[in-house]
């Protein structure tokens, strides 16, 4: 790759690159949201044989948009035994921290707002703010429901943390590094392939932490009516839904930056390659949910903590192995170990416990 | 290194502004009918109670339409919490299921071993196999607790 792994020296030093980069970022996060708000509507129908927004705008495009003016003048309900304060801020807490994420996400060369040298560590910590927000609106709103899901919430997100986060050290011990820049200039090969079963543990992990189906027990409509944002309106309910599609966008990005190569492809240019990438992996969210049914919260648990957990910790310890005993050969030959490495491990780690089955108390 | 902090500091700020902005713009909005509301509100109290004032304040002037689109009009029942369409029986703030607790136990334990992980993944390539094998040891000792949990049905949904 010919492009610079380090930002250019910018003629207006800090200040222009700040300015620059928090538009490219509210504009980068803003548009894409709305387009992931229509093409997730869009693709879910296409896939159930519906049709799908396709009024407003050509191919309904402006949907998004006519939903947050029409959300933007509903009124506003907050309950009445609820906290007030407490209900006022759970949006804003959840909200910040999944726009400040793209901080560290390098669109392409140089093109990223702070090249934290624990860029990816970052990432993991302020990712996890979000569960506050969230457990603050379940407890705010004073309603059973709100707080179940609130309390499923955390208790998932607490346990597919460590599972995520193990699969991240994979890449991290691959790439030498913790910043995101320096791990996409890594991946001469794309670290999926180096790395197939941590890719898989960190999607699957990542999609549980975002509670997007087939892991959206927290905010299940037919269980326990939305989970945490039952009790909010307006644009409350707005900001939460931004924060949701706002997290899928940023576990895209994650994915793209740490698995897929980032912005490096051939012939197009590098933040095209990004979004693409991203898109794609978009999609493939998308195309999960349509497929896959909501399992039960024993079956989350049993996921987490019986699956994925123990798979991470052998895959940390195989990649370890192999990086001292293979330090500077080419990579290639790697690939199809850790693949198979991948299928015999899922094939057989899956025959180790039971998830459960007849009644569960919830 | 320091200026990349500031970067996101300053983000933070923005990022806040931003929410918070997006929070009060309906509040805003809906200002108009808010102030409708609270003048009834406020005359009802002075009828009950001080009804000699009454004809001393002046009339609320008339809103045009479009200011008062965002609507502003609790009620009681629109005000409490939902469940099922039912009436809503004593609070929600009551001590939760243990269970869930359980899981938080654990992850306080194992995130420790993922948070050392970390620096050691970095330098990994310099520390050679006794890096490795340390790493083992210490993976080790965590893993017992794991093991240990496990066979005490912690994991289970019961």
């Amino acid at each position: 790759m010919t492009m610079a792994a380090l930002p250019p020296d910018w003629p207006g030093g800090f200040w222009l690159h700040w300015g620059v980069f928090v538009v490219v970022i509210f504009v980068f996060v803003m548009a894409t949201i709305m387009g992931f708000i229509w093409f997730e509507r869009r693709a879910m129908a296409i896939m159930q044989a519906r049709l799908g927004p396709n009024r407003a705008g050509p191919f309904g495009v402006l949907q998004p948009v006519a939903d947050g003016i029409k959300v933007m003048l509903k009124e506003d309900i907050v309950p009445a035994k609820g906290d007030k304060v407490v209900h006022w801020l759970a949006p804003v807490v959840a909200f910040v921290p999944a726009l400040m994420i793209f901080a560290v996400v390098p669109f392409q060369g140089g093109a990223i707002l702070a090249d934290l040298n624990i860029g990816i560590l970052y990432i993991v910590a302020i990712s996890s703010v979000t569960t506050v927000g969230v457990f603050m609106a379940g407890w705010a709103s004073n309603n059973k429901y709100s707080l179940l899901g609130a309390m499923r919430q955390v208790a998932s997100v607490v346990s597919y943390e460590i599972p995520v986060v193990l699969s991240i050290v994979g890449v991290v011990l691959l790439a030498g590094s913790l910043s995101m820049q320096q791990i996409v200039m890594a991946q001469d090969i794309p670290f999926i392939l180096l790395q197939p079963l941590g890719f898989l543990l960190f999607f699957i992990g990542a999609l549980a932490e975002i509670n997007r189906a087939p892991f959206d027990l927290m905010e299940a409509d037919s269980e326990i009516v939305a989970g945490f944002h039952t009790e909010y309106s307006g644009m409350k309910f707005a900001l939460f839904y931004l924060v949701e599609y706002g997290e899928a966008l940023a576990i895209s990005a994650i994915v793209t930056t740490l698995f897929l190569g980032g912005w490096r492809g051939p012939l197009l240019l590098p933040w095209l390659w990004f979004l693409i990438k991203v898109i794609l992996v978009f999609f493939v969210i998308v195309w999960i949910r349509t497929t896959v049914p909501r399992i039960r919260i024993d079956q989350l648990m049993a996921l987490a903590w019986k699956f994925l957990f123990p798979l991470a910790l052998i895959n940390l310890i195989i990649t370890a192995v192999e990086i001292l005993v293979w330090p500077a050969g080419s990579l290639w030959v790697l690939v199809p170990i850790n693949i198979a490495v991948m299928i015999v491990l899922v094939l057989l780690w899956s025959r180790f416990f039971k998830l459960g089955w007849g009644k569960v108390e919830v | 290194m320091l200026a990349d902090y500031g970067y996101i500091g300053l983000l933070l700020v923005v990022a806040i502004f931003f929410a918070v902005t997006t929070l009060l713009l309906p509040f805003f909005l809906s200002f108009p009918s808010r102030l409708v509301i609270y003048f009834r509100r406020f005359t009802q109290y002075l009828e009950t109670h001080y009804p000699f004032l009454v004809r001393f304040i002046p009339p609320l002037p008339k809103f045009p339409r479009f200011m008062q689109v965002v609507p502003y009009n609790p009620n009681p029942v629109k005000s409490s919490t939902f469940e099922c369409g039912m009436e809503t029986i004593g609070t929600a703030w009551v001590r939760f299921n243990f269970r869930y607790y359980f899981y938080a136990l654990v992850f306080i334990a194992l995130d420790v071993l993922v948070v050392f992980l970390y620096p050691w993944a970095v330098e990994l390539r310099g520390l050679g196999l006794f890096g490795l094998i340390a790493a083992l040891v210490f993976i080790f000792i965590i893993v017992i607790g794991y093991i240990y949990a496990w066979r005490k049905k912690v994991l289970e949904w019961k």
